[in-house]
């Protein structure tokens, strides 16, 4: 999954929305519960280049840097103290960190951990640290997998040639070890996940993974994938419409905050926007927002379809 | 003192008749039951009725809330339009069902039973004291987390039950938090066994859980009868469910079957 670019090179439509819009008042978002921690252990920096990346991440991007291991113990200490659930660990690719055994175990000690993945770096040896740093907690150590189809010409069109291949041996290593990645997959074209559901389960199945797990998530259209569907169109929508107390119970913000390298940000989706950091301390950061990006319409309406 | 408590009746009254006599066989002076008496089962009055007879002091869950007030299941564990197909079934069933007294037993039920013996202050809630249908399992709620929710709660001893399967722990701080499990349905072990918490506060281990054999053939006929959704009573009679699966988290989810 996903992050940042810096912002002078975001694109003219993603970020605040436009001034003429903001004097519609969006509405506010009040903080619940910490449900969710999600930790940016390895800033933009990812193996591949998807087209739909909300961030733009890939090899060479650095816009926000790698978090080091102590940066990340101490956002870990800070969520613990303020009560937090699940700790995600996202990026990029979380598995091109090289202190990475060592913070899924200081998780691991708090709370129970996913780590959100493409999979791809996921060698015998990493399913190995996987196994057994499961077995050392009571937590759940849970992998969310992103699949973009159930073949390669489906999948590769969006997540780059041979990634199709790759994804599905790791899917296949990981159901000989007994386990069951929930595999993620973003609705693009093509993907309708009422009719997609049973071909996704069915072709793990087919893998070897005996309890399958598949969650389908609504498409960001920001980052890279901006300059391939031109973003949102419709934003007084947004403006319009008052904020049901279930949609708002479910958005990401109101359950969650993400850190980065360099600061406390508003959730996962808009860790590349200035306008959406929140500070440096997470205790800080626990008060209401005002949804005034455009990415957080997909928000809206994923609250309001609220199922997978 | 000896107490029992039962999570998760929906509406399995042949299972919450057996713990009622199972209890009262090992000497309980009272039972507490959890929420969510309706929602699955069939005939949503007979274990209200149960329940109301014996005044069994009862916490409301989610399904209650709705059932009682005529609205959608909140925070249903149902996650794909498949599940929520059965799942509105099922409620719309439990609707036509219930009878009005009973409805508004329901809606009036408390979201929170609390006693004191010997010093030691018990709270009883469906889900969590900040949230009726949050689940806290035991592998994805961290202690700290637990230890916040029974101290902001002034609770020594938490008591909860909505996820389905048992369990407790004794927090660094001394406090306890203990999941009643279900009584409606089995424990996604491969075996027909519903189980319920019970306390014996001279016990060295002062709360246990009690696996309940009872007649799941009976109940899965009645299922049928009622034509409620075959997936219901496959999970009845299998031990594994069958459905609501996706919230389960990983470390769960592997020790059951689907
Ligand atoms: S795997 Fe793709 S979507 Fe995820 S961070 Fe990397 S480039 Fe972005
Ligand atoms: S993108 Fe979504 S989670 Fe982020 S601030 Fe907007 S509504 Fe909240």
């Amino acid at each position: 999954m996903a992050i940042l670019r810096s912002p002078s090179r975001v694109p003219a439509r993603t970020g605040p929305v436009p001034e003429g819009l903001v004097q519609l008042r969006m509405p506010e978002v009040r903080f619940r519960f910490l449900d969710a921690l999600w930790i940016q252990v390895t800033g933009t920096r990812c193996n591949i280049a998807c087209r739909h990346c909300f961030s733009s991440c890939g090899p060479k991007a650095d816009q926000i840097p790698m978090m080091s291991a102590g940066q990340v113990d101490e956002a870990l200490e800070e969520g613990r103290s303020l009560g937090m659930r699940q700790v995600y660990f996202t990026g990029g690719e979380p598995f091109l960190h090289p202190d990475l055994p060592r913070m899924v175990r200081a998780a691991l000690r708090l709370a129970p951990l996913t780590i959100v993945t493409n999979g791809l770096l996921i060698d015998d040896r990493a399913v190995e640290m996987i196994l057994e740093e499961s077995r050392r907690t009571r937590y759940s150590l849970d992998l969310r997998v992103s699949l973009d189809g159930t073949t390669a010409e489906e999948n590769d069109r969006v997540r780059g040639r041979g990634t199709f291949e790759k994804v599905s041996e790791t899917l296949r290593r990981l159901g000989r070890a007994g386990l069951s990645p929930l595999v993620a997959v973003v609705e693009h074209e093509g993907i309708v996940r009422a009719e997609a559901r049973e071909r996704f389960l069915q072709f793990l199945r087919d893998l070897g993974i005996a309890r399958p797990r598949v969650q389908f998530q609504s498409l960001f259209r920001m980052g890279r994938e901006m300059r391939r569907t031109h973003g949102y169109h419709d934003l007084g929508v947004l403006a319009s419409a008052p904020l049901l107390s279930e949609v708002e119970s479910r958005l990401p913000c109101a359950t969650g905050r993400a850190v980065t390298s360099q600061g406390v940000y508003t959730c996962p989706m808009l860790v590349e926007h200035q306008s959406a950091r929140l500070g440096d301390a997470l205790a800080k950061s626990l008060h209401p927002i005002r949804m005034n990006w455009d990415t957080c319409q997909t928000c809206m309406l994923d609250g309001l379809h609220g199922s997978n | 003192m000896r107490a029992a408590f039962f999570g998760e009746v929906h509406g399995n009254s042949i299972a919450l008749e057996s713990a009622m006599r199972d209890a009262q066989r090992r000497g309980a002076e009272a039972i507490y039951c959890l929420g969510d008496v309706v929602g699955f089962g069939p005939h949503p009055d007979r274990s209200v009725e149960l329940l109301r007879e014996s005044g069994v002091a009862t916490v409301q869950g989610e399904h209650d809330y709705a059932v009682g007030n005529e609205k959608p299941v909140a925070g249903t564990c149902y996650t794909n339009p498949g599940e929520e197909r059965l799942a509105r079934l099922d409620h719309d069933y439990t609707l036509e069902k219930i009878s009005p007294g009973h409805r508004a037993w329901l809606a009036a039920l408390p979201r929170r039973i609390s006693f004191e013996h010997q010093g030691v202050r018990y709270l009883l809630v469906h889900g969590s004291p900040r949230r009726q249908d949050e689940q806290l399992w035991e592998s994805s709620t961290p202690e700290d987390l637990l230890e916040l929710l029974a101290r902001d709660a002034d609770a020594d001893v938490l008591v909860c039950a909505h996820t389905g399967l048992h369990w407790q722990t004794a927090l660094p701080s001394g406090r306890v938090v203990v999941n009643a499990g279900a009584l409606g349905r089995p424990a996604n072990d491969g075996t027909r066994r519903v189980w319920y918490a019970f306390l014996d506060t001279e016990a060295e281990e002062p709360f246990s859980f009690v696996p309940l054999e009872y007649d799941c053939e009976r109940l899965a006929a009645q299922m049928r009868a009622e034509k409620l959704p075959s997936e219901f009573a496959e999970a009845i009679l299998t031990g594994f469910w069958t459905t609501g699966l996706d919230v389960l988290p990983v470390k769960e989810r592997l020790r059951g079957r689907h």
